[in-house]
């Protein structure tokens, strides 16, 4: 019951808008670098050189255009994987501690038996990675068609247990009897590693990025197990009348992010860090949320969210070096970023409308039947 | 119907300043009008009917109206002053109440904290209570204000959202559909209070599909077709043929309705003794329900919403499973413990009640609403687990063709169709299978007279070349019309099924009120 006011009302579209839906992650990009460069300016910092730096620098040599795509490949194998649970209105949050168990699982092979090398090593080591992070995924799974959890709450906590686990088991049963007590497992040797492909640096995990965008793209849009998840996602009592399982869907679901999740945990220890080390990454697993949502959940949409991702992980080092700010501001990027999708994501359903009224206005409960015809 | 035609006559003839004037009002979603240059005038004490097909315009009007929705241009005037109605509660601040055809009411709650969430001044609930139970008494609305609205009938319920209109004392009732939920004499207490009211000065604006209904009550009948006002008239002096004819544009066709079958079609559908319990504290527990459907025959089961008629047809289709296989058998293999695909697989199709979010996914496009249905009977719409939607199409058109929904784009969403469009799309999606049984929910719930013959046509197409077709209606009418025999769901109990020429509209009514086991409540 407030008094006499302009407000800003929004109004449902009648049709989600296609242009918003593209418009949207471009607006929430540009709304990151204005905040950022206010941000920078704040803190004494060129806002020009700053973002330079973040956004620019990197891309200006191969060898960092190497390391973007390094960065970015665990984080859109994820984000691919994140896309089937939220599709289906499935809140994986952990996606980081299943791929700390992926890593985990996978490194089991050359750490235990360091001097197998044959031509199976390698691929065992992905399958047991995958099967690693699927397993992770299934204790949220089972615990929210069993009990009824949240698995919001129990993915996330998972993490933090993972992450324990692998810290403890690279300070002790796993460390390197010949490593000078550093916390690290023993360097995989050649034939338990991904192999350099291209250049210096690019492994073969970057053509499991190229095939899960294609596999994603065809499973989601084209067969029968992306139709259930969209509708289950967006009706569930529509999803009963067809005939599907909403409880087999969050398992299903919670495996495939998990075992993608997995496949990026054991590619980054057996890939550019060649060891198990306290930690596997610098937060891939959340940064995929953010990609995911970016991405719109199109495979193609992510790969490109998930390099541009890569870019503030890499900018924020060079920001470190150059310009002396905080990790930190890694970290608030990114923040921004999800925070600026999901507000332009409103844009789509709705259009704002600015509203002048005179008189009081009260809470208005009841609005028209949705079932009514217009 | 104690109101006179002469006195309906002079009261339209003397009018001064008419309550709510529209003119010129034009609405436009995107390159739709929804309306185009409608007139509209309600007249004090007067019950003004507003009838039209699904998507003539009546929903925008009355959003209009009522402030949901903004018009694109045209002035309305309340009194004969210019108002902008900004939003519901400024039409209510006006003296504009609205009765929607769904509740809003809180189940948990009692009838007095219902009201006062809508209520705006501040208030003592105890006050409230009093004043309630004033109001119901005066208009001939029985409530007590303690009761829990979970307690209550959908008749009851009905008089809890009216009574909440009558607080703000409006001097203009808005009333969408109001007698789809009630039994006849629920609906016939309802037309008391109405002439009550308008005989006390206050214009009753009344959306019906129910022509009979609308020719005995209004005064007044304004007809809007493609978002025109296409004619005004006495409903009265009108047959319900006329006025629906006025409303669609062309003549209605009649029914065609050949002899049920004589002789002894084997049983496609047989419940036995099927016993639910509760799925949730407000829903209805089946109670040994038996009941068998025969090829060539429309089976109906009447009865007032709320009585179990959702938990029947979940337990029929699958979307809820019985313990027992042999509760429910289709085409003579016992299914009670199958899902719905293996339902649909022995030749059943199903149609919900709800449109929207069950029978269809809003946000979907009209072809990967075929494959809802359709992807498990082996049609060839899902091959290897891949999609045709070559051939999701090439259904959308064939359904199209037989069933004429009218649509923007030749595949649009489903959220995007009028409510009688897109059931005219849910039901001739199963039509297209022809499938040996058909369970269908409130078939033409909602649905403008056109819509609705084209659909109990087909009802009765299906039945008489074999299937074995089942009705769940609240709609008396329709099931007098289309039904070879009829059974009545009260408190999730259902009577014996009888031949539907036997059975008169009384003895339905008393069914439904739960006369079969005395314990029924009165209203």
């Amino acid at each position: 019951m407030t008094g006499a006011a302009m407000r800003i009302e929004l109004i449902r579209r009648p049709h989600q808008s296609t242009t918003m839906a593209i418009a949207s992650p471009l607006l929430a990009i540009a709304l990151t670098l204005i905040t950022g460069a206010i941000m920078f300016a704040l803190s004494g910092v060129n806002p020009g050189a700053a973002l330079y730096v973040y956004f620019i620098e990197p891309l200006t040599a191969w060898w960092s255009v190497e390391e973007l795509l390094t960065k970015a490949a665990p984080i859109i194998l994820i984000a691919i994987g994140l896309a089937f649970c939220y599709r289906s209105n499935t809140w994986n949050i952990g996606a980081e501690g299943q791929l700390v168990a992926g890593a985990i699982a996978g490194s089991a092979i050359p750490i235990l038996l360091p001097d197998w090398n044959g031509p199976l090593v390698l691929p065992l080591m992905l399958l047991m990675g995958i099967a690693g992070g699927m397993a992770y995924a299934a204790i949220p799974a089972l615990l929210k068609v069993r009990f009824g959890t949240n698995e919001i709450l129990t993915s996330l906590m998972l993490v933090y247990s993972a992450q324990l686990f692998v810290d403890w088991l690279a300070r002790g049963p796993w460390r390197n009897p010949e490593g000078l007590n550093f916390p690290d497992s023993r360097p995989f040797s050649d034939g338990q590693l991904l192999p350099v492909i291209f250049g210096d640096d690019i492994r073969l995990h970057i053509v499991f990025v190229l095939i899960a965008v294609v596999v994603a793209w065809f499973v989601l849009g084209r067969t029968i197990t992306g139709f259930q998840i969209a509708v289950l996602g967006q009706a569930p009592r529509a999803g009963a009348f067809a005939g599907f399982s909403r409880n087999r869907m969050i398992v299903v679901a919670f495996l495939i992010a998990g075992g993608m999740a997995g496949l990026a945990g054991i590619s980054e220890v057996a890939g550019p860090t060649e060891m198990l080390r306290t930690t596997v990454s610098p937060g891939y697993g959340f940064t995929a949320i953010i990609v995911a949502f970016l991405g719109r959940l199109q495979p193609v949409g992510m790969l490109l969210a998930g390099l541009l991702l890569a870019l503030t992980f890499l900018g924020g080092e060079g920001a470190q070096f150059a310009l002396g700010l905080s990790d930190q501001t890694t970290q608030v990027f990114q923040g921004m970023l999800l925070f600026y999708v999901l507000a332009c994501d409103t844009l789509i359903f709705y259009t704002p409308r600015i509203v002048r009224t005179g008189t009081a206005s009260g809470p208005t409960p009841r609005t028209p039947a949705p079932g009514a015809e217009t | 119907m104690d109101t006179a035609p002469s006195a309906k006559l002079e009261r339209r003839a003397g009018d001064g300043t008419p309550t709510l004037e529209a003119s010129q009002i034009v609405k436009d979603f995107g390159p739709l009008r929804a309306n185009d240059l409608v007139d509209f005038a309600i007249q004090p004490g007067e019950i003004h009917a507003l009838l039209g097909e699904n998507g003539a315009g009546k929903s925008t009007l009355v959003k209009i109206l009522y402030g949901s929705l903004q018009p694109t241009s045209g002035e309305v005037r309340w009194k004969g002053q210019p108002v902008v109605v900004a939003n519901p509660a400024a039409a209510r601040r006006l003296g504009i109440g609205m009765v929607f055809q769904h509740f809003s009411l809180f189940d948990a709650l009692t009838v007095t904290e219902n009201i006062s969430l809508a209520l705006e001044d501040k208030h003592r609930l105890d006050d409230l209570a009093r004043k309630i139970e004033t109001v119901s008494e005066d208009y001939g609305l029985p409530l007590r204000p303690s009761s829990t609205v979970a307690d209550l009938s959908v008749g009851e319920r009905q008089r809890v959202e009216i009574v909440r209109c009558l607080l703000q004392e409006p001097e203009l009732i808005i009333m969408d559909e109001p007698t789809s939920v009630l039994t006849p004499q629920e609906a016939s207490d309802l037309f008391k209070t109405l002439n009550r009211l308008a005989g006390e000065g206050c214009s009753v604006l009344y959306i019906s599909h129910r022509l009979e209904e609308v020719k005995e009550l209004c005064h007044h009948a304004t007809i809007l077709r493609h978002g025109k006002v296409v004619a005004e008239c006495d409903p009265a002096e009108e047959t319900a043929g006329r006025l629906a004819s006025m409303m669609v544009g062309a003549d209605v066709e009649a029914l065609e309705r050949r002899a049920a079958p004589s002789g002894d079609h084997p049983v496609r559908l047989r419940i036995a003794g099927l016993s639910l319990s509760k799925p949730h504290a407000f829903a209805t527990a089946l109670d040994d329900i038996s009941l068998e459907v025969r090829g060539g025959e429309i089976v109906s089961i009447a009865g007032v919403a709320g009585n179990g008629q959702d938990e029947l047809f979940d337990a029929l289709s699958g979307e809820r499973t019985a313990g027992d296989a042999n509760a429910i058998t289709i085409n003579d293999k016992p299914c009670g413990a199958n899902g719905i695909t293996a339902r649909r697989r022995l030749d059943a199709g199903f149609v919900p009640e709800e449109r929207l979010g069950h029978g269809a996914v809003p946000r979907f496009k009209l072809s990967q609403n075929v494959v809802l249905t359709r992807h498990g009977t082996g049609e060839g719409l899902v091959r290897s687990g891949v999609l045709d939607f070559v051939a999701a199409r090439g259904v959308v058109h064939t359904v199209t063709e037989r069933f004429d929904v009218r649509k923007a784009a030749p595949d649009p969403e489903a959220g995007s169709l009028s409510g009688g469009n897109l059931q005219k799309f849910v039901v001739g999606r199963e039509y297209d299978r022809r499938p040996g049984v058909l369970v269908v929910s409130q078939p033409t719930w909602g649905v403008d007279a056109g819509a609705a013959t084209a659909i109990r046509q087909a009802l009765i197409d299906l039945a008489r070349a074999g299937s074995a077709v089942l009705v769940i209606s609240q709609d008396l009418d329709e099931i007098l019309e289309i039904s070879d025999r009829i059974a009545v769901i009260s408190q999730g109990r259902l009577s014996e099924a009888r031949v539907a020429s036997g059975i008169t509209r009384e003895e339905i009514g008393l069914l439904m009120g739960g006369a079969h086991d005395g314990g029924g409540d009165a209203h």
